[in-house]
């Protein structure tokens, strides 16, 4: 049978907004800190960039409390597996952020040792450029994806 | 541990290869995990296993004596019968909250007291000793910078001195009190973020807002005369990249303002505080033999009671002129660590006050002009100037063939570098020695019979920049 | 300018050379020697191990070269010990028995270069990840670069 194609899906359209706000409001980050934007990740959550009026200053140890997940620094081939398996750890709904140069392009290293752009390994929603970023880049890309889970649908 | 295989003659030897043989595990297909998209745990295993790097709960005896460095004498003993079974192997990282970086440690455990402890490194490395290869002089600060940082100047001078004692270059004394000024504000913003982050390792969490809080006023500060605030690309060979902006003096003297009296704050929460103290004094010693056998350099071997600081050893740009002291602990434990960092925090307060009274004026670059491109203003004016400036950009200056060993007393220690130049306008090697290597590599010696929550302090008292550690 | 616990280090270990430049001196020993140079050295004051690191000088014979970085604390002074690998199986006596910091460091150069060190209690990989074939600093290795495609050009295979 045939489903009913209704131009919105008007009843679950306030379901769907009231679920991505609740998402956007309180994304916890798993700390995914390597390198120099690890630094600048954590100057956003520290007391002048303030990361906890997004609800996002816990920065959880284990991914399976964790929603968004903030690739900060370069990943080299042997920390790629463990990206990945992070990653997998994570739970639905889950993001990425891709922070810095090198985590979305390999940045100026560009030779053997690091993986040239994580999204070679994990899909990644935003990408924020810099070298490092500074706090202000970091907030701007964190808004850019709450943006984008607004938009989204909630069955994701 | 496997044995290292024997040589064949002539032969680069085969990788030893761990656990299954029928998965050749270096057929690692990335894209292949994506596509699957699940955890299978036998996969990971496969992936994310050190191979000869992994632990054997059946290694004793030779194994042990070879972490407990062959120098230390220690009363503890193998006690060959302790089953198997009481004792557990724990991975911590590398991705970890409490590593500070992507460090991996492989504890085996017996109960809680550690018994055996394997750093192992990597999970950063960049190849940047061979990144360095492929830029020229000009552009190596940017890369070196990236190693350790937390403190990108130490970095970026290290590497000019070296360039500019084999071009057998003067270094005008306005830009070297400048370097001075930068480094040593570079390095109280690293004790601070050490502060900060070794605080919430024992449960100080307050520490981490107040460590950040001052922190930004000095990056505040590195951006306002660098243009970046952290991995700045300012201290070149030949003096720095710019001068100090107009209004630096009111800057920097706001800055002497408030940053002691945020040292005294963190004075007030920990010094005395008792839990700091039980969670701090007594744990992870290092004797001034065992720090003399690793290598261990920096606030780590003064704790040991060891007076020695490149500084006053090796004085570099000018900072003999300076008065300051340093300080020296008494036991080797995380809390003389603590103190030696705090007073280095106010003695380089002491050393950025007197260079803020006597800086001299002149040029901030030198004048000599195989190094320093020409004037801005200049290219307009004249062909010459643009071809000059063209090809320092372009190809890069040449340095004179020969090595040297150079070094700098970092935040963590001794930041070295050993450059062989062979003539072109690229380096040929540029071996960097990161002060934290050697920390690392003396920590099985510091954890071993400690309790977990003890290996977290004394790691973060070694103060480990992964960055300086893997390159 | 030599200073005199540097010389008493050459003096020591027969078949050495003692070399100045810029400043900075350093006592090239021959291979076999170099355990030996270490521990003579140890003796004549300088008890901080610093820094060990291999260069590749391709075209030279010896290929690669074994840089020993040692620092006396009082008085302040550095030597360099170097000692030379040839290009085929390139072997070095380890250091690890006169200074046990020099254990990751000998792993890093056996790693990056494939310079053996006889008597290391585990050479292995440290920076690479264990299964990785070749060593990249090694100067007739290629860099690994990844060419880097723009949006309007044409494609690169």
């Amino acid at each position: 049978m045939a489903r009913q194609a209704t131009p919105s899906n008007f009843l679950v359209a306030t379901l769907d907004k009231a679920v991505a706000w609740a998402r956007t409001h309180s994304m916890w980050p798993a700390s995914f800190g390597l390198a120099c934007c690890a630094m600048e990740m954590m100057a956003t959550g520290g007391a002048h960039n303030d990361l906890s009026r997004f609800g996002m200053e816990v920065f959880r140890g284990s991914p399976r409390q964790a929603d968004l997940m903030i690739v900060a620094g370069r990943v080299s081939q042997k920390m790629a597996p463990v990206l990945r398996q992070v990653y997998d750890q994570m739970a639905e709904p889950k993001w990425v952020i891709s922070m810095g140069a090198c985590a979305s392009t390999g940045g100026m290293f560009n030779n053997y040792a690091l993986v040239q752009g994580v999204d070679q390994v994990v899909p990644v929603d935003v990408y924020v450029p810099g070298c490092p970023p500074g706090p202000q880049s970091l907030m701007h890309g964190i808004l850019t994806l709450h943006d984008k889970v607004r938009a989204e649908a909630a069955t994701r | 541990m496997s044995n290292p295989p024997d040589i064949p003659s002539g032969e680069l030897e085969t990788p030893t290869r761990v656990g299954d043989d029928t998965v050749p595990v270096s057929d690692r297909v990335i894209k292949e995990l994506w596509l699957s998209g699940t955890e299978a745990p036998g996969i990971m295993e496969r992936f994310t296993s050190e191979g000869a790097q992994e632990m054997r709960l059946d290694e004793e005896g030779a194994v042990l004596a070879e972490q407990m460095g062959t120098l230390v004498v220690d009363d503890f003993e193998v006690d060959a019968l302790t089953s198997d079974e009481e004792r557990q192997i724990l991975n911590v990282g590398p991705q970890h909250p409490a590593t500070h970086g992507v460090l991996r440690l492989q504890l085996e455990l017996e109960g809680e007291v550690i018994r055996r402890c394997k750093p192992v490194i990597g999970y950063l490395h960049t190849g940047m000793e061979q990144t360095a290869e492929v830029l020229t002089y000009m552009q190596g600060p940017t890369n070196v910078t990236r190693m350790d940082y937390l403190s990108p100047f130490f970095n970026e001078l290290c590497f000019s001195l070296a360039v500019e004692r084999l071009m057998g270059i003067d270094i005008p004394p306005r830009a070297q009190a400048i370097r001075i000024l930068m480094t040593e504000l570079n390095r109280i913003s690293s004790h601070q973020l050490w502060l900060a982050t070794g605080g919430m390792d024992v449960g100080a969490v307050s520490m981490m807002i107040y460590g950040w809080r001052e922190r930004e006023s000095v990056l505040a500060f590195f951006e306002q005369t660098t243009g970046l605030r952290m991995n700045h690309n300012y201290i070149r060979p030949g003096g720095v990249a710019a001068d100090l902006p107009d209004g630096w003096e009111g800057t920097v003297g706001a800055l002497l303002e408030t940053l002691p009296k945020g040292i005294d704050e963190y004075d007030a929460l920990l010094t005395e505080n008792p839990i700091f103290l039980d969670r701090t004094q007594g744990i992870g010693v290092l004797t001034p033999e065992e720090c003399l056998a690793y290598g261990v350099t920096g606030p780590m071997l003064r704790a040991s009671g060891v007076d020695f600081d490149l500084r006053r050893a090796f004085p570099y740009s000018g900072i003999e002129q300076y008065d300051f002291d340093v300080p020296l602990g008494k036991h080797g434990d995380v809390y003389d660590r603590y103190l030696v960092r705090m007073e280095e925090m106010r003695q380089s307060l002491r050393i950025v006050r007197q260079v803020l009274e006597t800086m001299p004026s002149g040029d901030y670059r030198t004048e000599d002009r195989k190094v320093t491109p020409p004037p801005r203003a200049r290219i307009d004016q004249s062909m010459e100037a643009l071809i000059h400036h063209f090809k320092l950009f372009t190809e890069g200056f040449k340095v004179p063939p020969g090595a040297v060993y150079e070094a700098v007393e970092s935040p963590r220690g001794e930041l070295g570098m050993y450059l062989v130049s062979n003539g072109s306008a690229k380096p040929w090697r540029l071996h960097v020695r990161g002060p934290s290597f050697a920390s690392v590599q003396a920590l099985p010696v510091m954890l071993s019979d400690g309790l977990i929550g003890d290996a977290i302090a004394a790691l973060a008292s070694a103060d480990p920049v992964l960055g300086d550690v893997d390159r | 300018m030599i200073h005199e616990m540097v010389q008493r280090v050459a003096d020591a270990v027969p078949g050495s050379q003692l070399e100045e430049s810029y400043g900075q001196a350093q006592v090239r020993v021959p291979t076999e020697r170099l355990a030996e140079a270490a521990t003579a050295a140890r003796d004549a004051g300088f008890l901080m191990f610093v820094d060990l690191c291999a260069v590749d000088y391709l075209h030279r014979s010896p290929r690669f070269e074994v840089v020993a970085v040692l620092l006396s604390l009082d008085p302040p002074v550095r030597v360099r010990l170097v000692a030379g690998a040839d290009a085929d199986a390139p072997v070095v006596p380890s250091l690890t028995s006169v200074y046990p910091g020099a254990n990751f460091y000998e792993r890093e150069a056996y790693d990056l270069f494939g310079v053996r060190f006889e008597g290391h209690p585990d050479l292995t990989r440290i920076l690479l990840p264990d299964d990785w074939e070749g060593h990249p600093l090694r100067k007739d290795t290629p860099v690994g670069a990844v060419p880097v495609q723009f949006k309007d050009a044409r494609e690169v295979t």
